[in-house]
Protein backbone atom coordinates (compact mmCIF):
# COMPACT_ATOMS: atom_id res chain seq x y z
CA UNK A 1 0.00 0.00 0.00
CA UNK A 2 2.99 2.25 0.48
CA UNK A 3 3.53 2.56 -3.20
CA UNK A 4 -0.09 3.46 -3.72
CA UNK A 5 0.39 6.44 -1.48
CA UNK A 6 3.48 7.34 -3.37
CA UNK A 7 1.66 7.08 -6.69
CA UNK A 8 -1.31 9.13 -5.64
CA UNK A 9 0.49 11.74 -3.61
CA UNK A 10 0.30 15.14 -5.18
CA UNK A 11 0.97 18.63 -4.06
CA UNK A 12 -2.37 19.74 -2.77
CA UNK A 13 -2.96 22.67 -5.07
CA UNK A 14 -6.27 22.14 -6.82
CA UNK A 15 -5.48 24.51 -9.63
CA UNK A 16 -7.17 23.66 -12.89
CA UNK A 17 -3.95 23.43 -14.82
CA UNK A 18 -2.30 20.86 -12.66
CA UNK A 19 -0.75 18.17 -14.85
CA UNK A 20 -1.68 14.70 -13.63
CA UNK A 21 -0.28 12.62 -16.45
CA UNK A 22 2.40 13.32 -19.01
CA UNK A 23 4.46 11.40 -21.53
CA UNK A 24 8.10 11.96 -22.43
CA UNK A 25 9.42 10.77 -25.79
CA UNK A 26 6.96 7.92 -25.80
CA UNK A 27 7.61 5.30 -28.49
CA UNK A 28 5.80 2.01 -28.94
CA UNK A 29 7.00 -0.80 -31.16
CA UNK A 30 5.05 -3.88 -32.20
CA UNK A 31 7.90 -6.19 -33.10
CA UNK A 32 9.99 -4.11 -35.44
CA UNK A 33 7.09 -1.85 -36.42
CA UNK A 34 7.13 1.53 -34.73
CA UNK A 35 3.51 2.42 -33.96
CA UNK A 36 4.00 5.80 -32.29
CA UNK A 37 6.92 8.13 -32.37
CA UNK A 38 8.22 10.57 -29.72
CA UNK A 39 4.90 11.53 -28.20
CA UNK A 40 5.08 14.32 -25.62
CA UNK A 41 1.70 14.98 -24.12
CA UNK A 42 0.29 16.53 -20.97
CA UNK A 43 -3.03 15.74 -19.35
CA UNK A 44 -4.53 18.20 -16.90
CA UNK A 45 -6.40 17.16 -13.81
CA UNK A 46 -10.21 17.19 -13.94
CA UNK A 47 -10.30 17.88 -17.62
CA UNK A 48 -11.21 15.84 -20.65
CA UNK A 49 -8.48 15.32 -23.19
CA UNK A 50 -9.57 14.08 -26.60
CA UNK A 51 -7.17 12.18 -28.84
CA UNK A 52 -8.21 12.62 -32.46
CA UNK A 53 -6.69 11.69 -35.78
CA UNK A 54 -7.08 9.37 -38.75
CA UNK A 55 -7.24 5.56 -38.46
CA UNK A 56 -3.91 3.96 -37.71
CA UNK A 57 -2.35 7.07 -36.17
CA UNK A 58 -1.83 5.29 -32.86
CA UNK A 59 -4.48 7.02 -30.73
CA UNK A 60 -5.43 3.78 -29.02
CA UNK A 61 -1.81 2.76 -28.64
CA UNK A 62 -1.08 6.02 -26.81
CA UNK A 63 -4.15 5.49 -24.62
CA UNK A 64 -3.09 1.96 -23.74
CA UNK A 65 0.30 3.24 -22.56
CA UNK A 66 -1.43 5.10 -19.75
CA UNK A 67 -2.55 1.93 -17.96
CA UNK A 68 0.11 -0.35 -19.38
CA UNK A 69 -2.40 -2.44 -21.34
CA UNK A 70 0.29 -2.76 -23.99
CA UNK A 71 2.08 -5.07 -21.54
CA UNK A 72 -0.47 -7.71 -22.50
CA UNK A 73 0.65 -7.72 -26.13
CA UNK A 74 3.72 -9.89 -26.21
CA UNK A 75 5.39 -8.17 -29.14
CA UNK A 76 4.82 -4.65 -27.81
CA UNK A 77 7.74 -2.65 -26.47
CA UNK A 78 7.38 0.77 -24.86
CA UNK A 79 10.20 3.32 -24.73
CA UNK A 80 10.19 6.67 -23.01
CA UNK A 81 8.24 7.42 -19.89
CA UNK A 82 4.72 8.11 -18.69
CA UNK A 83 4.63 10.23 -15.56
CA UNK A 84 1.66 9.93 -13.27
CA UNK A 85 1.88 12.54 -10.50
CA UNK A 86 5.58 12.62 -11.27
CA UNK A 87 6.14 8.86 -10.97
CA UNK A 88 7.17 6.90 -14.05
CA UNK A 89 4.60 4.17 -14.72
CA UNK A 90 7.23 2.23 -16.65
CA UNK A 91 9.87 2.13 -13.96
CA UNK A 92 10.64 -1.50 -13.06
CA UNK A 93 9.31 -1.36 -9.50
CA UNK A 94 5.83 -0.22 -10.51
CA UNK A 95 3.21 -2.94 -10.73
CA UNK A 96 0.87 -2.81 -13.73
CA UNK A 97 -2.09 -4.17 -11.75
CA UNK A 98 -1.80 -1.34 -9.25
CA UNK A 99 -1.66 1.28 -11.99
CA UNK A 100 -4.79 -0.18 -13.53
CA UNK A 101 -6.65 0.13 -10.26
CA UNK A 102 -5.80 3.86 -10.26
CA UNK A 103 -6.29 4.45 -14.00
CA UNK A 104 -9.45 2.78 -15.25
CA UNK A 105 -10.46 1.97 -18.80
CA UNK A 106 -13.63 1.80 -20.87
CA UNK A 107 -13.39 -0.06 -24.16
CA UNK A 108 -14.64 0.51 -27.67
CA UNK A 109 -17.17 -2.28 -27.54
CA UNK A 110 -19.15 -2.58 -24.30
CA UNK A 111 -17.73 -5.64 -22.55
CA UNK A 112 -19.65 -6.35 -19.36
CA UNK A 113 -18.85 -9.77 -17.90
CA UNK A 114 -21.53 -12.41 -18.43
CA UNK A 115 -22.38 -12.00 -14.76
CA UNK A 116 -25.14 -10.11 -12.97
CA UNK A 117 -25.21 -6.31 -13.10
CA UNK A 118 -24.33 -6.27 -9.41
CA UNK A 119 -21.38 -8.66 -9.83
CA UNK A 120 -20.06 -6.63 -12.75
CA UNK A 121 -19.74 -3.54 -10.60
CA UNK A 122 -18.59 -5.48 -7.54
CA UNK A 123 -15.86 -7.30 -9.48
CA UNK A 124 -13.18 -4.65 -9.19
CA UNK A 125 -14.03 -4.08 -5.52
CA UNK A 126 -13.63 -7.75 -4.70
CA UNK A 127 -10.38 -8.37 -6.55
CA UNK A 128 -8.83 -5.27 -5.06
CA UNK A 129 -9.85 -6.21 -1.54
CA UNK A 130 -12.30 -3.38 -0.89
CA UNK A 131 -12.84 -3.01 2.86
CA UNK A 132 -16.05 -1.00 2.81
CA UNK A 133 -19.65 -1.97 2.16
CA UNK A 134 -19.70 -3.46 -1.33
CA UNK A 135 -23.45 -3.09 -1.75
CA UNK A 136 -23.22 0.61 -1.01
CA UNK A 137 -20.28 1.08 -3.37
CA UNK A 138 -22.17 -0.69 -6.17
CA UNK A 139 -25.16 1.61 -5.72
CA UNK A 140 -22.93 4.69 -5.59
CA UNK A 141 -21.10 3.69 -8.78
CA UNK A 142 -24.29 2.92 -10.68
CA UNK A 143 -25.74 6.26 -9.63
CA UNK A 144 -22.61 8.07 -10.72
CA UNK A 145 -22.80 6.32 -14.09
CA UNK A 146 -26.44 7.45 -14.41
CA UNK A 147 -27.64 3.86 -14.63
CA UNK A 148 -29.08 3.27 -11.18
CA UNK A 149 -32.68 4.21 -11.94
CA UNK A 150 -32.79 1.88 -14.92
CA UNK A 151 -31.34 -1.17 -13.17
CA UNK A 152 -32.12 -0.83 -9.46
CA UNK A 153 -34.89 -3.45 -9.67
CA UNK A 154 -32.90 -5.93 -11.72
CA UNK A 155 -29.43 -6.00 -10.19
CA UNK A 156 -29.46 -9.80 -10.36
CA UNK A 157 -30.04 -9.82 -14.14
CA UNK A 158 -27.18 -10.68 -16.43
CA UNK A 159 -25.29 -7.58 -17.58
CA UNK A 160 -25.64 -8.77 -21.16
CA UNK A 161 -29.43 -8.32 -21.01
CA UNK A 162 -28.97 -4.54 -21.06
CA UNK A 163 -29.04 -2.44 -24.23
CA UNK A 164 -25.74 -1.37 -25.81
CA UNK A 165 -25.77 2.08 -24.26
CA UNK A 166 -26.70 0.70 -20.85
CA UNK A 167 -23.94 -1.89 -21.14
CA UNK A 168 -21.43 0.85 -21.79
CA UNK A 169 -22.65 2.81 -18.77
CA UNK A 170 -22.37 -0.40 -16.76
CA UNK A 171 -18.75 -0.65 -17.90
CA UNK A 172 -18.23 2.94 -16.78
CA UNK A 173 -19.84 2.14 -13.41
CA UNK A 174 -17.55 -0.90 -13.14
CA UNK A 175 -14.53 1.33 -13.76
CA UNK A 176 -15.76 4.00 -11.31
CA UNK A 177 -16.37 1.52 -8.50
CA UNK A 178 -12.71 1.21 -7.59
CA UNK A 179 -12.35 5.00 -7.35
CA UNK A 180 -9.73 5.61 -10.02
CA UNK A 181 -8.13 8.99 -10.63
CA UNK A 182 -8.20 8.80 -14.38
CA UNK A 183 -10.51 7.05 -16.82
CA UNK A 184 -9.33 6.10 -20.28
CA UNK A 185 -12.04 5.76 -22.92
CA UNK A 186 -11.27 4.14 -26.24
CA UNK A 187 -13.98 5.30 -28.68
CA UNK A 188 -16.66 4.52 -26.08
CA UNK A 189 -19.57 5.48 -28.34
CA UNK A 190 -18.50 3.95 -31.63
CA UNK A 191 -20.95 1.06 -31.33
CA UNK A 192 -23.81 3.10 -29.91
CA UNK A 193 -26.77 4.90 -31.44
CA UNK A 194 -27.00 8.72 -31.24
CA UNK A 195 -29.25 8.79 -28.17
CA UNK A 196 -27.05 6.42 -26.20
CA UNK A 197 -24.04 8.42 -27.39
CA UNK A 198 -25.56 11.60 -26.03
CA UNK A 199 -26.17 9.96 -22.66
CA UNK A 200 -22.52 8.89 -22.44
CA UNK A 201 -21.31 12.34 -23.47
CA UNK A 202 -23.41 14.01 -20.79
CA UNK A 203 -22.05 11.51 -18.31
CA UNK A 204 -18.47 12.37 -19.29
CA UNK A 205 -19.11 16.06 -18.61
CA UNK A 206 -20.60 15.14 -15.21
CA UNK A 207 -17.69 12.97 -14.27
CA UNK A 208 -14.89 15.50 -14.66
CA UNK A 209 -15.68 17.13 -11.36
CA UNK A 210 -14.13 14.04 -9.76
CA UNK A 211 -12.09 12.40 -12.49
CA UNK A 212 -9.70 13.09 -15.29
CA UNK A 213 -10.76 11.58 -18.60
CA UNK A 214 -8.82 10.80 -21.75
CA UNK A 215 -11.03 9.86 -24.67
CA UNK A 216 -10.07 8.55 -28.08
CA UNK A 217 -12.57 9.52 -30.74
CA UNK A 218 -12.97 9.50 -34.50
CA UNK A 219 -15.66 12.03 -34.27
CA UNK A 220 -14.65 15.69 -34.17
CA UNK A 221 -18.13 16.84 -33.12
CA UNK A 222 -17.79 14.53 -30.15
CA UNK A 223 -14.39 15.98 -29.31
CA UNK A 224 -15.94 19.44 -29.51
CA UNK A 225 -18.84 18.45 -27.25
CA UNK A 226 -16.97 16.64 -24.49
CA UNK A 227 -13.35 17.71 -24.35
CA UNK A 228 -11.48 20.64 -22.89
CA UNK A 229 -8.25 19.94 -24.68
CA UNK A 230 -7.51 18.06 -27.86
CA UNK A 231 -4.43 16.34 -29.14
CA UNK A 232 -4.22 15.72 -32.87
CA UNK A 233 -2.17 12.79 -34.12
CA UNK A 234 -1.26 11.79 -37.64
CA UNK A 235 0.47 8.97 -39.46
CA UNK A 236 3.88 9.71 -40.87
CA UNK A 237 5.52 8.44 -44.03
CA UNK A 238 7.00 5.61 -41.95
CA UNK A 239 3.45 4.65 -40.79
CA UNK A 240 4.32 5.68 -37.23
CA UNK A 241 1.84 7.95 -35.47
CA UNK A 242 3.08 11.27 -34.19
CA UNK A 243 1.62 14.22 -32.35
CA UNK A 244 0.89 17.21 -34.59
CA UNK A 245 -0.42 19.65 -32.05
CA UNK A 246 -2.26 19.87 -28.82
CA UNK A 247 -4.22 22.63 -27.17
CA UNK A 248 -7.59 23.98 -26.22
CA UNK A 249 -10.31 22.09 -28.09
CA UNK A 250 -12.07 25.20 -29.39
CA UNK A 251 -8.80 26.56 -30.69
CA UNK A 252 -7.74 23.28 -32.33
CA UNK A 253 -11.08 22.81 -34.05
CA UNK A 254 -11.61 26.40 -35.18
CA UNK A 255 -8.21 27.92 -35.51
CA UNK A 256 -5.45 25.30 -35.57
CA UNK A 257 -1.84 26.34 -35.80
CA UNK A 258 -0.88 23.55 -38.13
CA UNK A 259 -1.96 23.28 -41.75
CA UNK A 260 -2.23 19.47 -41.38
CA UNK A 261 -4.71 19.80 -38.53
CA UNK A 262 -6.87 22.18 -40.48
CA UNK A 263 -6.80 19.87 -43.50
CA UNK A 264 -8.00 17.00 -41.34
CA UNK A 265 -10.75 18.80 -39.49
CA UNK A 266 -12.14 20.42 -42.59
CA UNK A 267 -12.20 17.09 -44.41
CA UNK A 268 -9.53 17.99 -46.93
CA UNK A 269 -7.40 15.22 -45.55
CA UNK A 270 -6.43 12.51 -48.01
CA UNK B 1 -34.51 -4.74 -72.92
CA UNK B 2 -31.88 -2.10 -73.36
CA UNK B 3 -29.01 -4.16 -72.02
CA UNK B 4 -26.40 -4.98 -74.62
CA UNK B 5 -26.73 -8.67 -73.94
CA UNK B 6 -30.30 -9.90 -74.38
CA UNK B 7 -32.03 -12.93 -72.98
CA UNK B 8 -31.22 -14.88 -76.14
CA UNK B 9 -27.57 -15.07 -75.08
CA UNK B 10 -28.41 -17.27 -72.07
CA UNK B 11 -29.31 -20.91 -71.94
CA UNK B 12 -30.76 -21.18 -68.45
CA UNK B 13 -31.81 -24.88 -68.52
CA UNK B 14 -33.62 -24.17 -65.28
CA UNK B 15 -35.37 -27.54 -65.17
CA UNK B 16 -32.13 -29.44 -65.53
CA UNK B 17 -30.46 -27.39 -62.81
CA UNK B 18 -33.40 -27.96 -60.50
CA UNK B 19 -33.40 -31.71 -61.15
CA UNK B 20 -29.68 -31.85 -60.41
CA UNK B 21 -30.24 -29.95 -57.17
CA UNK B 22 -32.94 -32.45 -56.24
CA UNK B 23 -30.57 -35.32 -56.98
CA UNK B 24 -27.88 -33.88 -54.71
CA UNK B 25 -30.47 -33.43 -51.96
CA UNK B 26 -31.42 -37.12 -52.13
CA UNK B 27 -27.76 -38.14 -52.22
CA UNK B 28 -27.00 -36.18 -49.05
CA UNK B 29 -30.11 -37.53 -47.34
CA UNK B 30 -29.08 -41.11 -48.09
CA UNK B 31 -25.66 -40.43 -46.58
CA UNK B 32 -27.38 -39.50 -43.33
CA UNK B 33 -29.69 -42.52 -43.49
CA UNK B 34 -26.82 -44.94 -44.06
CA UNK B 35 -25.05 -43.55 -41.03
CA UNK B 36 -28.12 -43.75 -38.83
CA UNK B 37 -29.25 -47.12 -40.18
CA UNK B 38 -26.02 -48.78 -39.06
CA UNK B 39 -26.47 -47.56 -35.54
CA UNK B 40 -30.18 -48.33 -35.57
CA UNK B 41 -29.66 -51.92 -36.77
CA UNK B 42 -27.05 -52.42 -34.07
CA UNK B 43 -29.38 -51.09 -31.41
CA UNK B 44 -32.35 -53.17 -32.57
CA UNK B 45 -30.26 -56.30 -32.73
CA UNK B 46 -28.82 -55.75 -29.25
CA UNK B 47 -32.23 -54.95 -27.81
CA UNK B 48 -33.72 -58.04 -29.43
CA UNK B 49 -30.96 -60.28 -28.07
CA UNK B 50 -30.60 -58.80 -24.65
CA UNK B 51 -33.98 -57.55 -23.49
CA UNK B 52 -35.04 -60.98 -22.11
CA UNK B 53 -31.92 -61.16 -19.97
CA UNK B 54 -32.39 -57.78 -18.37
CA UNK B 55 -33.67 -58.13 -14.85
CA UNK B 56 -33.00 -56.79 -11.41
CA UNK B 57 -30.77 -59.71 -10.46
CA UNK B 58 -28.71 -59.12 -13.59
CA UNK B 59 -27.62 -55.92 -11.90
CA UNK B 60 -27.26 -57.32 -8.39
CA UNK B 61 -25.70 -60.77 -8.98
CA UNK B 62 -22.09 -61.63 -9.41
CA UNK B 63 -20.97 -63.44 -12.59
CA UNK B 64 -21.60 -67.16 -12.65
CA UNK B 65 -21.13 -70.29 -14.75
CA UNK B 66 -24.91 -70.57 -14.83
CA UNK B 67 -26.25 -67.94 -17.23
CA UNK B 68 -29.66 -67.72 -15.60
CA UNK B 69 -28.23 -66.42 -12.31
CA UNK B 70 -25.25 -64.55 -13.76
CA UNK B 71 -25.07 -60.77 -13.24
CA UNK B 72 -22.60 -57.98 -13.62
CA UNK B 73 -22.58 -56.44 -10.16
CA UNK B 74 -18.80 -56.64 -9.84
CA UNK B 75 -18.31 -55.13 -13.31
CA UNK B 76 -20.76 -52.27 -12.69
CA UNK B 77 -19.12 -51.35 -9.39
CA UNK B 78 -15.69 -51.80 -10.94
CA UNK B 79 -16.65 -49.38 -13.69
CA UNK B 80 -18.02 -46.82 -11.22
CA UNK B 81 -14.83 -47.00 -9.14
CA UNK B 82 -12.55 -46.83 -12.14
CA UNK B 83 -14.32 -43.96 -13.89
CA UNK B 84 -14.76 -42.04 -10.66
CA UNK B 85 -11.03 -42.20 -9.94
CA UNK B 86 -10.21 -41.47 -13.58
CA UNK B 87 -12.31 -38.32 -13.31
CA UNK B 88 -10.58 -37.27 -10.09
CA UNK B 89 -7.17 -37.62 -11.75
CA UNK B 90 -8.10 -36.22 -15.14
CA UNK B 91 -10.13 -33.11 -14.33
CA UNK B 92 -7.62 -31.06 -12.32
CA UNK B 93 -4.58 -32.14 -14.34
CA UNK B 94 -6.30 -31.72 -17.70
CA UNK B 95 -7.77 -28.31 -16.92
CA UNK B 96 -4.54 -27.16 -15.29
CA UNK B 97 -2.50 -28.17 -18.32
CA UNK B 98 -4.97 -26.44 -20.62
CA UNK B 99 -4.82 -23.20 -18.63
CA UNK B 100 -1.04 -23.28 -18.69
CA UNK B 101 -0.80 -23.95 -22.41
CA UNK B 102 -3.48 -21.45 -23.36
CA UNK B 103 -2.81 -18.58 -20.97
CA UNK B 104 0.61 -18.87 -19.38
CA UNK B 105 3.04 -20.64 -21.69
CA UNK B 106 5.38 -18.51 -23.75
CA UNK B 107 4.91 -19.14 -27.45
CA UNK B 108 8.18 -20.83 -28.37
CA UNK B 109 9.40 -24.02 -30.06
CA UNK B 110 9.11 -26.03 -26.85
CA UNK B 111 5.43 -25.31 -26.30
CA UNK B 112 4.82 -25.87 -30.01
CA UNK B 113 6.28 -29.37 -29.70
CA UNK B 114 4.21 -30.03 -26.58
CA UNK B 115 1.08 -28.88 -28.38
CA UNK B 116 1.67 -31.05 -31.43
CA UNK B 117 2.41 -34.06 -29.26
CA UNK B 118 -0.73 -33.68 -27.18
CA UNK B 119 -2.78 -33.83 -30.37
CA UNK B 120 -0.79 -36.91 -31.43
CA UNK B 121 -1.30 -38.59 -28.06
CA UNK B 122 -5.05 -38.29 -28.49
CA UNK B 123 -4.70 -40.62 -31.49
CA UNK B 124 -2.54 -43.34 -29.90
CA UNK B 125 -4.37 -46.73 -29.79
CA UNK B 126 -5.69 -47.53 -26.33
CA UNK B 127 -3.92 -50.90 -26.07
CA UNK B 128 -0.64 -49.01 -26.13
CA UNK B 129 -1.76 -47.13 -23.04
CA UNK B 130 -2.75 -50.47 -21.51
CA UNK B 131 0.76 -51.83 -21.98
CA UNK B 132 2.25 -48.59 -20.68
CA UNK B 133 0.02 -48.79 -17.60
CA UNK B 134 1.01 -52.43 -17.07
CA UNK B 135 4.71 -51.61 -17.18
CA UNK B 136 4.56 -48.26 -15.38
CA UNK B 137 1.89 -48.56 -12.71
CA UNK B 138 1.37 -52.29 -12.17
CA UNK B 139 4.99 -53.40 -12.29
CA UNK B 140 7.41 -50.50 -11.91
CA UNK B 141 5.41 -48.61 -9.31
CA UNK B 142 4.15 -51.91 -7.85
CA UNK B 143 0.57 -50.71 -7.58
CA UNK B 144 -0.58 -54.13 -8.75
CA UNK B 145 -3.57 -55.04 -10.88
CA UNK B 146 -5.79 -52.67 -8.95
CA UNK B 147 -8.53 -50.12 -9.53
CA UNK B 148 -5.91 -47.43 -8.98
CA UNK B 149 -3.65 -48.74 -11.74
CA UNK B 150 -6.64 -49.03 -14.09
CA UNK B 151 -7.82 -45.52 -13.33
CA UNK B 152 -4.36 -44.03 -13.76
CA UNK B 153 -4.04 -45.79 -17.12
CA UNK B 154 -7.43 -44.54 -18.30
CA UNK B 155 -6.51 -41.08 -17.03
CA UNK B 156 -3.43 -41.09 -19.26
CA UNK B 157 -5.59 -42.26 -22.13
CA UNK B 158 -8.18 -39.49 -21.88
CA UNK B 159 -5.98 -36.65 -20.62
CA UNK B 160 -5.12 -35.45 -24.14
CA UNK B 161 -8.84 -35.31 -24.94
CA UNK B 162 -9.60 -33.28 -21.81
CA UNK B 163 -6.65 -30.95 -22.46
CA UNK B 164 -7.66 -30.34 -26.06
CA UNK B 165 -11.33 -29.76 -25.21
CA UNK B 166 -10.44 -27.45 -22.31
CA UNK B 167 -8.05 -25.46 -24.46
CA UNK B 168 -10.76 -24.99 -27.07
CA UNK B 169 -13.14 -23.83 -24.36
CA UNK B 170 -10.62 -21.39 -22.88
CA UNK B 171 -9.67 -20.07 -26.30
CA UNK B 172 -13.34 -19.44 -27.07
CA UNK B 173 -13.59 -16.93 -24.19
CA UNK B 174 -13.50 -13.53 -25.90
CA UNK B 175 -10.35 -11.54 -25.19
CA UNK B 176 -12.43 -8.47 -24.33
CA UNK B 177 -13.36 -10.10 -20.99
CA UNK B 178 -9.71 -10.64 -20.10
CA UNK B 179 -8.94 -7.04 -21.02
CA UNK B 180 -11.82 -5.77 -18.90
CA UNK B 181 -10.53 -7.77 -15.97
CA UNK B 182 -6.91 -6.64 -16.31
CA UNK B 183 -8.06 -3.05 -16.74
CA UNK B 184 -9.65 -3.26 -13.28
CA UNK B 185 -6.34 -4.20 -11.71
CA UNK B 186 -6.84 -7.98 -11.63
CA UNK B 187 -3.81 -10.24 -11.68
CA UNK B 188 -3.46 -13.04 -14.18
CA UNK B 189 -4.73 -15.70 -11.79
CA UNK B 190 -7.65 -13.50 -10.63
CA UNK B 191 -8.58 -13.05 -14.27
CA UNK B 192 -8.42 -16.79 -14.84
CA UNK B 193 -10.33 -17.74 -11.72
CA UNK B 194 -13.05 -15.11 -11.77
CA UNK B 195 -13.57 -14.42 -15.47
CA UNK B 196 -12.11 -16.96 -17.89
CA UNK B 197 -12.81 -20.23 -16.09
CA UNK B 198 -16.45 -19.53 -15.14
CA UNK B 199 -17.17 -18.70 -18.79
CA UNK B 200 -15.24 -21.68 -20.12
CA UNK B 201 -16.44 -24.18 -17.52
CA UNK B 202 -19.59 -25.53 -19.24
CA UNK B 203 -17.60 -26.38 -22.38
CA UNK B 204 -14.79 -27.79 -20.27
CA UNK B 205 -17.28 -30.04 -18.46
CA UNK B 206 -18.76 -31.14 -21.76
CA UNK B 207 -15.27 -32.19 -22.85
CA UNK B 208 -14.64 -33.97 -19.56
CA UNK B 209 -17.87 -35.93 -19.79
CA UNK B 210 -17.21 -36.93 -23.40
CA UNK B 211 -13.70 -38.03 -22.41
CA UNK B 212 -15.03 -40.10 -19.52
CA UNK B 213 -17.63 -41.61 -21.87
CA UNK B 214 -14.72 -42.77 -23.98
CA UNK B 215 -12.96 -44.21 -20.93
CA UNK B 216 -16.03 -46.12 -19.77
CA UNK B 217 -16.22 -48.08 -23.00
CA UNK B 218 -12.54 -48.99 -23.17
CA UNK B 219 -11.78 -52.69 -22.79
CA UNK B 220 -8.29 -53.04 -24.26
CA UNK B 221 -6.21 -51.14 -21.68
CA UNK B 222 -8.13 -52.69 -18.79
CA UNK B 223 -7.58 -56.18 -20.19
CA UNK B 224 -3.86 -55.46 -20.07
CA UNK B 225 -4.11 -54.20 -16.48
CA UNK B 226 -6.72 -56.34 -14.82
CA UNK B 227 -7.19 -59.56 -16.78
CA UNK B 228 -9.80 -60.61 -14.24
CA UNK B 229 -13.31 -61.56 -15.17
CA UNK B 230 -14.90 -63.76 -12.55
CA UNK B 231 -14.91 -61.47 -9.59
CA UNK B 232 -17.28 -62.32 -6.78
CA UNK B 233 -16.62 -59.21 -4.76
CA UNK B 234 -16.84 -55.50 -5.42
CA UNK B 235 -13.91 -53.09 -5.00
CA UNK B 236 -13.83 -51.54 -1.55
CA UNK B 237 -10.82 -49.29 -1.97
CA UNK B 238 -8.47 -48.08 -4.73
CA UNK B 239 -6.17 -51.03 -4.15
CA UNK B 240 -8.85 -53.68 -4.74
CA UNK B 241 -8.74 -56.01 -7.70
CA UNK B 242 -11.45 -55.20 -10.20
CA UNK B 243 -13.09 -55.78 -13.53
CA UNK B 244 -15.14 -53.45 -15.72
CA UNK B 245 -18.24 -53.78 -17.87
CA UNK B 246 -16.60 -53.96 -21.31
CA UNK B 247 -14.39 -56.84 -20.15
CA UNK B 248 -17.35 -58.70 -18.70
CA UNK B 249 -19.20 -58.24 -21.98
CA UNK B 250 -16.17 -59.31 -23.99
CA UNK B 251 -15.88 -62.46 -21.90
CA UNK B 252 -19.54 -63.38 -22.31
CA UNK B 253 -19.42 -62.83 -26.06
CA UNK B 254 -16.48 -65.18 -26.42
CA UNK B 255 -18.25 -68.09 -24.70
CA UNK B 256 -19.75 -70.83 -26.88
CA UNK B 257 -23.20 -71.02 -25.24
CA UNK B 258 -25.95 -68.88 -26.77
CA UNK B 259 -27.23 -67.84 -23.34
CA UNK B 260 -24.05 -65.94 -22.63
CA UNK B 261 -24.45 -64.00 -25.84
CA UNK B 262 -27.83 -62.87 -24.52
CA UNK B 263 -26.14 -61.81 -21.31
CA UNK B 264 -23.54 -59.90 -23.32
CA UNK B 265 -26.31 -58.06 -25.18
CA UNK B 266 -27.96 -57.20 -21.88
CA UNK B 267 -24.62 -55.89 -20.61
CA UNK B 268 -24.26 -53.75 -23.71
CA UNK B 269 -27.71 -52.28 -23.10
CA UNK B 270 -26.72 -51.26 -19.56
CA UNK B 271 -23.45 -49.78 -20.83
CA UNK B 272 -25.27 -47.87 -23.58
CA UNK B 273 -27.79 -46.50 -21.09
CA UNK B 274 -24.94 -45.18 -18.93
CA UNK B 275 -23.17 -43.74 -21.99
CA UNK B 276 -26.29 -42.05 -23.37
CA UNK B 277 -27.01 -40.71 -19.90
CA UNK B 278 -23.57 -39.14 -19.69
CA UNK B 279 -23.81 -37.70 -23.18
CA UNK B 280 -27.25 -36.18 -22.56
CA UNK B 281 -25.82 -34.63 -19.42
CA UNK B 282 -23.09 -33.07 -21.56
CA UNK B 283 -25.61 -31.77 -24.11
CA UNK B 284 -27.83 -30.40 -21.35
CA UNK B 285 -24.86 -28.48 -19.95
CA UNK B 286 -23.95 -27.04 -23.34
CA UNK B 287 -27.49 -25.92 -24.09
CA UNK B 288 -27.92 -24.31 -20.72
CA UNK B 289 -24.68 -22.44 -21.30
CA UNK B 290 -25.73 -21.29 -24.77
CA UNK B 291 -29.05 -20.07 -23.45
CA UNK B 292 -27.29 -18.11 -20.73
CA UNK B 293 -24.99 -16.32 -23.12
CA UNK B 294 -27.82 -15.49 -25.53
CA UNK B 295 -29.94 -13.85 -22.86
Amino acid sequence: MNRENELTKTNNSQSNDQVILSTRDLNVYYGTFRAIKDINLEVKKNQVLALIGPSGCGKSTVLRCFNRMNDLIMSAKVEGSVLYNGNNLYSPDVDAAEIRSRIGMVFQKPNPFPKSIYDNVAFGLKINGYQGDIEEAVERSLKRAALWNEVKDRLKDNGLTLSGGQQQRLCIARALAIEPDIILMDEPCSSLDPIATLAIEELIRDLISKYTIIIVTHNMQQAARVSDETAFLMVGEDRAGYLVETGDTQQILTNPKEERTEAYITGRFS
Amino acid sequence: MNSPIGIEHFSPKLNRRKRFGQFIYLLLLSCVLIGIMGLLLLLVRILFDGIDWLSWHFLTNFPSRHPEIAGMKSAIFGTIWTIGLTGIFTVPIGIGAAIYLEEYSPKNWFTQIVEINISNLAGVPSIVYGLLGLALFVQWMSIGRTVLAGALTLALLVLPIVILASREAIRAVPDSYRQASYALGATKWQTQKSVVLPIAMPSVLTGVILALSRAIGEAAPIIAISALVYLTFIPTNPLSRFTVMPIQIFNWVSRPQDEFRGLAAAGIIILLIILLGMNSFAIYFRNRYQKQSEE
